[in-house]
């Protein structure tokens, strides 16, 4: 269990993490999401004693970072992939970190064969590439069979087979009784893994929820028509009560699940429908709606769509 | 390449007996392997397998080993093929050894300062004070390991040059050395010389960054006699003199009795000067480490 209360990490004038607080459960994988530059990897660093917060307080199953004597038996952590001495062999790299916790040995082939790198754990860590190394920070966090495992940004830079293998993991370790900690800014990655979701922005908790609600409360569904009679279609909805919000590319769109309705409607006034779907917003875009207000870099949108991209947005905020 | 099919997640066949949380008011995964009090000799395990495993350190060491052997060896030749009987009355053969610790020190400066500084380039140091949250522990680790290396390999180096040189020497009117001066040109030499890398070690750990180390500890070991050699000036005579007797090469001298100021630090002074440097600088290195965020 991790539990943050309050915790605060200021740089000069920025404030990166906010006052947050939140309880990490064993059990099930929770996904910590945030736009880039939310504090993410900030509040990591924090949970493992290497930054000091500004303010608040933050255990790992009520200890703090610094009290744990065998830390890696504890917790293990996937912070940065990069971070291993590209001059040490895989093998001698997970060597001193097992030594360090006074870990047996034999766990380091045995953490090896878990990730797969067996066959390359006598090269140098500078010849891994980025999946191979993501796979040497991983066998790292389980060297010390943990009940704790955090990882920052698992998935980034590998291969779909290794997504794969990754989500799997993550769930088997949960599922054991650990805590999983997992960050992205990928909702879509974290609807295939989290079972509870803390989303935050620019350092703010945003929302602390199980997935199930998260899904519930922001997966929007709405019907999507199309037709080349858009005018006599507006009149036949009009009449019959259905609001409807024009869509980028010339398409109506209509909240609920209204695609019978409107199918019904359309056949009893002859209207030629080219489309008609019902649909369901992802929860990308329900995550985006959620951090709007506090995305830190803005990518700026030159020469505008206007004309034709901004009306749906309107609608269906 | 194999890392493409790794075993389905085994992370529970790696550790095959868990069983359910045995409570305790957190519960969870209880993992089998057993738990142990972590303490400084882990620490120091840890570092030595980091130090033995990289190929900096097998160069840095090789080079200085090459230095001390090859420039001490081949003093020794030119000294006894040409020195006369005369010249060399009374002068003390294990003196010569000096010219080689002299050059290879930076072998072991750049050792030092790659201990503790390269971790932070490589991130590694984040693993490391992970995997050991007590940063005094870390820093200890690392110095002791480190303090031993040099040592070991400058004593073993130096007393092969010595032993060569007074055998090459003997019988050529040089003095028979006392007790005393093989202590001194031996494991005198060797503690001042381990204590400089200490003290680079330190400084990569302030510093935190390899280059930057590097190039402060030769500006400490040259800059003051390279300045002296600059004023002229009989108005800085004093500073002139201060630098000259304290630069790093006439204290290394005075191990070897060659003193080249005639004046400044005696005997064991110089030792007595770096333990107090290596000292300052490894209080400052633990107060910095233990209050920034790594």
């Amino acid at each position: 269990m991790i539990e943050l209360d309050g915790l605060t990490k200021r740089y000069g004038e920025k404030v990166a993490v906010d006052g947050l607080t939140c309880t990490v459960r064993p059990g099930i994988v929770t996904g910590f999401l945030g736009p880039n530059g939310a504090g993410k990897s900030t509040t990591m660093r924090m949970i493992l004693g290497l930054d000091h917060p500004t303010a608040g307080d933050v255990r790992i199953d009520g200890r703090h970072y610094e009290q744990l004597t065998d830390p890696l038996t504890c917790i293990g952590a996937l912070l940065d992939a990069k971070a291993v001495h590209g001059g040490r062999s895989a093998y001698n790299h997970l060597l001193c970190l097992a030594q360090s916790n006074g870990i047996p040995r034999g766990r380091v082939g045995e953490v090896l064969e878990t990730v797969g790198l067996v066959a390359v754990a006598r090269q140098k860590a500078k010849g891994f590439s980025y999946g191979m190394a993501q796979r040497l920070g991983i066998a790292a966090a389980l060297l010390g069979d943990p009940r704790v495992l955090m990882f920052d940004e698992p998935v980034n830079g590998l291969d779909p087979e290794g997504i794969h293998w990754i989500r799997n993991l993550m769930k088997s370790l949960a599922a054991q009784g650990r805590t999983v900690f997992v960050s992205s800014h990928l909702m879509s990655e974290m609807a295939q893994t989290a079972d509870h979701l803390v989303v935050i922005g620019q350092g703010r908790l945003l929302a602390d929820t199980s997935m199930a609600e998260f899904v519930r409360r922001h997966a929007r569904s709405y019907a999507r028509v199309r037709s080349p009679q858009p005018e006599r279609l507006l009149d036949a909805l009009h009449e019959a009560g259905i609001t409807v919000v024009p869509a980028a590319d010339g398409a109506l769109e209509a909240e609920g699940d209204k695609a019978e309705r409107i199918g019904e409607l359309a056949a009893r006034h002859g209207i030629v429908l080219h489309e008609l779907s019902p649909r369901q917003a992802s929860l990308e875009e329900a995550f985006m709606r959620l951090t709007a207000g506090s995305v830190e870099y803005h990518a700026r949108t030159e020469a505008g769509p206007r004309s034709w991209g901004s009306g749906r947005q309107g609608g269906t905020a | 390449m194999s890392t493409h099919q790794p075993p389905m997640p085994q992370a529970p066949a790696a550790a095959p007996h868990w069983q359910a949380a045995p409570g305790g008011s957190y519960p969870g995964y209880t993992s089998p392997i057993p738990v142990v009090r972590t303490h400084l000799g882990h620490a120091v395990a840890s570092e030595w397998t980091k130090i033995r495993s990289v190929r900096s350190t097998i160069w840095t060491l090789s080079v200085f080993v090459f230095l001390v052997v090859g420039i001490g060896l081949l003093v020794g030749g030119l000294v006894s093929a040409h020195a006369s009987d005369a010249s060399m009355s009374g002068s003390n053969p294990l003196s010569f050894g000096f010219f080689g610790v002299l050059v290879g020190n930076m072998c072991i400066i750049t050792l030092g300062v790659l201990t503790t500084a390269s971790e932070y380039g490589t991130g590694m140091i984040r693993t490391t004070m992970t995997a050991c949250p007590s940063r005094g522990r870390v820093l200890a680790a690392k110095a002791i390991v480190f303090f031993a290396v040099a040592f070991v390999v400058t004593l073993v180096s130096v007393s092969f040059v010595a032993m060569v040189q007074s055998s090459m020497l003997s019988g050529s009117g040089a003095a028979s050395p006392s007790g005393g001066d093989w202590f001194k040109a031996t494991v005198g030499v060797s503690l001042y010389i381990a204590l400089l890398g200490l003290l680079a070690l330190l400084v990569g750990s302030m510093i935190r960054h390899s280059a930057g180390g590097i190039t402060i500890m030769i500006g400490l070991v040259l800059a003051p006699l390279v300045l002296a050699l600059f004023m002229a000036t009989e108005s800085l005579r004093s500073v002139r003199d201060f630098l000259f007797e304290y630069s790093f090469p006439s204290q290394l001298s005075v191990f070897y009795d060659n003193t080249l100021s005639g004046s400044g630090p005696t005997g064991w002074d110089p030792l007595w000067i770096m333990m107090g440097l290596t000292a300052a600088a490894g209080a400052g290195a633990y107060v910095l480490l233990r209050n920034r965020d790594v």
